[in-house]
């Protein structure tokens, strides 16, 4: 069965009254690699909860493969989407990364021997290697998040959900994300990521959504996303600096690396 | 000739316990009014080198510090931190970490306090400095109902209230969306250019720094090993990415096209010249 997430009318209210998510239908094939952009408050983390059953909808649907998220709990749903939040303080609890790696396989009653060999797999491409026996809370931020990466990589779950996987990460820790990303999507697995950094997105993903004011205003690939400068505008949104470069020169086709950059200089020179 | 307002002379520093040291030879000086990026990978040193200018090392952390750290003439191994917090104000990644009170003004507050400030003079203070980054009227609002850009300002706020000489931010947009890190550099650059004050500031976004600092130094297993002006240190991609650093696309770009024969300028760490000189090329391609 194909784990496609598809969301279909999707509008959430918090208790408070406020409306976080205004009728959002968007669909994510298995294996697609989708980041999701926008400013704070745009509905970018409220959308992908729903994804895990931390919140149900108001209106609308959620599915996830053949699974209707409404009933669901996120005990069940853990099985299907693995979520990294942004602030891994929310996620870390165990008092050694090995113990904090192995809990979720541990949880879906994966054998002994089996969690051993997905904790060792999980921490080398976290870049924690030999780290097994560290207290989470003697480590940097940056380490911390690695950590719950680590965490749900070790799950297995056909979708990942990562919320700003890149924040506080220096550039070695971006690149090896960058990886991660890309290796989660050989093996065809989900990503969604939330991110601010838009290089990054431009170099890893398959498709962006942009989002402002909890709807959907810009979808498609970085390039068609990043030449729609109304949508970005409104979303408060800066593209990354090589498409500012090609839109300043007021050359026509988005720009999203830099062969593609010499590409097109040598049509013109 | 002025003096330096922050000068590292020949430092070495050991946390305690560790036999690597945190920072090694460290000579620097850093002139009042100046505002320096220091960049680096992750555990290379930055925040142990921020942390020696407010004396947090090593007087609250211990461990060794050989040679000397001068800040604003005092040498900063003699002075207790509440001393240092007089000259130096320092901000962190994290401004959720650094709210404590109920209120925006009795977060600007606290500080104050600490410091025996009057009474009257607290009132007019912290309306001043709300303003000063754009939170006038937040008075009585809660820190924790802020945007995390907002909060940022806010945590700004109360050390600028302290009136220091020195503003030291610890990536201080890591944790912010593209409109908080705007916001905070603005802050921290109006601060620089029209208040004249010193900013260090540790930060991973190399275009960011491209466009604020007078000066970048990269900092490699606890030691400097470049120091200059933005463009000469950005442009230098081969070398920052052998220290595992990303330098700006502008500058990637310039240095795969120069690669290629395609490129004889300066590179650009900017968007702004890098448009100037691909106009020129094609330009000239097409005689």
């Amino acid at each position: 069965m194909s784990m496609d997430i598809a969301v279909d009318g999707l509008v959430f209210t918090y208790p408070s009254g406020v409306t976080a998510l205004g009728g959002i239908t968007v669909s994510v094939p298995a294996g697609q690699r989708l980041a999701i952009v926008g400013q704070n408050g745009a509905g970018k983390t409220t959308l992908v909860r729903h994804f895990n059953g931390i919140f149900q909808p108001t209106e609308g649907t959620v599915r996830i493969g053949d699974w209707d998220t409404k009933g669901r709990d996120i005990a069940e749903l853990a099985a299907r989407v693995g979520y990294v939040f942004q602030n891994p303080d929310e996620q870390l609890f165990a008092r050694s990364i090995r113990d904090e790696v192995g809990f979720g396989p541990k949880n879906l009653g994966v054998p002994a021997d089996e969690i051993e060999a997905r904790v060792t797999a999980a921490l080398a491409r976290s870049g924690l290697v030999g780290m097994e026996d560290t207290h989470p809370y003697h480590l940097s931020l940056s380490e911390r998040k690695r950590v719950a990466l680590a965490s749900v990589l070790a799950m297995e779950t056909p979708i990942v959900v990562l919320d700003e996987p890149t924040t506080g990460q220096d550039a070695r820790g971006v690149a090896l994300i960058g990886e991660v990303v890309a290796e989660l999507a050989a093996e065809g697995r989900t990503v969604v990521a939330i991110t601010h950094d838009m290089d990054f997105c431009a170099e890893n993903f398959d498709r962006v959504l942009v989002m402002a004011d909890g709807r959907v205003i810009a979808d498609g690939t970085p390039a068609e996303a990043f030449s729609r400068l109304d949508a970005l505008e409104d979303a408060h949104v800066e593209p990354p600096q090589l498409e500012r470069l090609r839109t300043e020169l007021g050359w026509a086709e988005p720009v999203m690396s830099v062969d593609e950059f010499v590409g097109q200089l040598k049509t013109r020179a | 000739m002025t003096d330096p307002i922050i000068r590292f002379d020949n430092v070495t520093y050991h946390y305690p316990g560790t036999e690597e040291p945190a920072l090694r030879d460290i000579d620097l000086e850093i002139m009042p009014g100046e505002y320096v990026a220091i960049l680096g990978l992750n555990g290379a040193g930055k925040t142990t080198l921020g942390l020696c200018v407010n004396g947090v090392v090593p007087t609250m952390l211990g461990g060794t510090l050989e040679g000397s750290v001068t800040v604003g003439g005092l040498d900063v191994g003699e002075y207790p931190v509440r001393e240092m917090a007089k000259i130096v104000g320092m901000v962190f990644d994290n401004p959720e970490f650094q709210m404590s009170q109920l209120s925006a003004a009795e977060e600007v507050a606290l500080g104050l306090e600490n410091a025996g400030i009057a009474y009257e003079d607290m009132v007019r203070i912290i309306p001043e400095t709300l303003e000063l980054v754009g939170l006038k009227g937040f008075e009585e609002r809660s820190p924790l109902g802020l945007s995390g850009g907002q909060q940022q300002r806010l945590a700004i706020a109360a050390v600028l209230a302290m009136k220091p000489q020195i503003l030291i931010m610890d990536e201080p947009t890591s944790n912010l969306d593209p409109i908080g890190k705007q916001e905070v550099f603005s802050i921290a650059g109006k601060l620089n250019k029209e208040a004249g004050m010193t900013v260090v500031v540790i930060e991973h976004e190399v275009e960011v720094m491209a466009k604020f600092a007078d000066r970048v130094i990269v900092i490699d297993h606890g030691r400097i090993v470049m120091n200059g002006a933005p463009e000469e240190i950005l442009s230098r991609v081969k070398e920052l990415g052998a220290l595992g650093l990303r330098a700006p696309e502008a500058a990637v770009l310039a240095d795969d096209l120069r690669a290629r024969g395609l490129w004889t300028g300066p590179t650009p760490t900017t968007t702004a010249p890098a448009v100037e000189q691909v106009r020129t090329m094609i330009g000239a391609a097409r005689g």
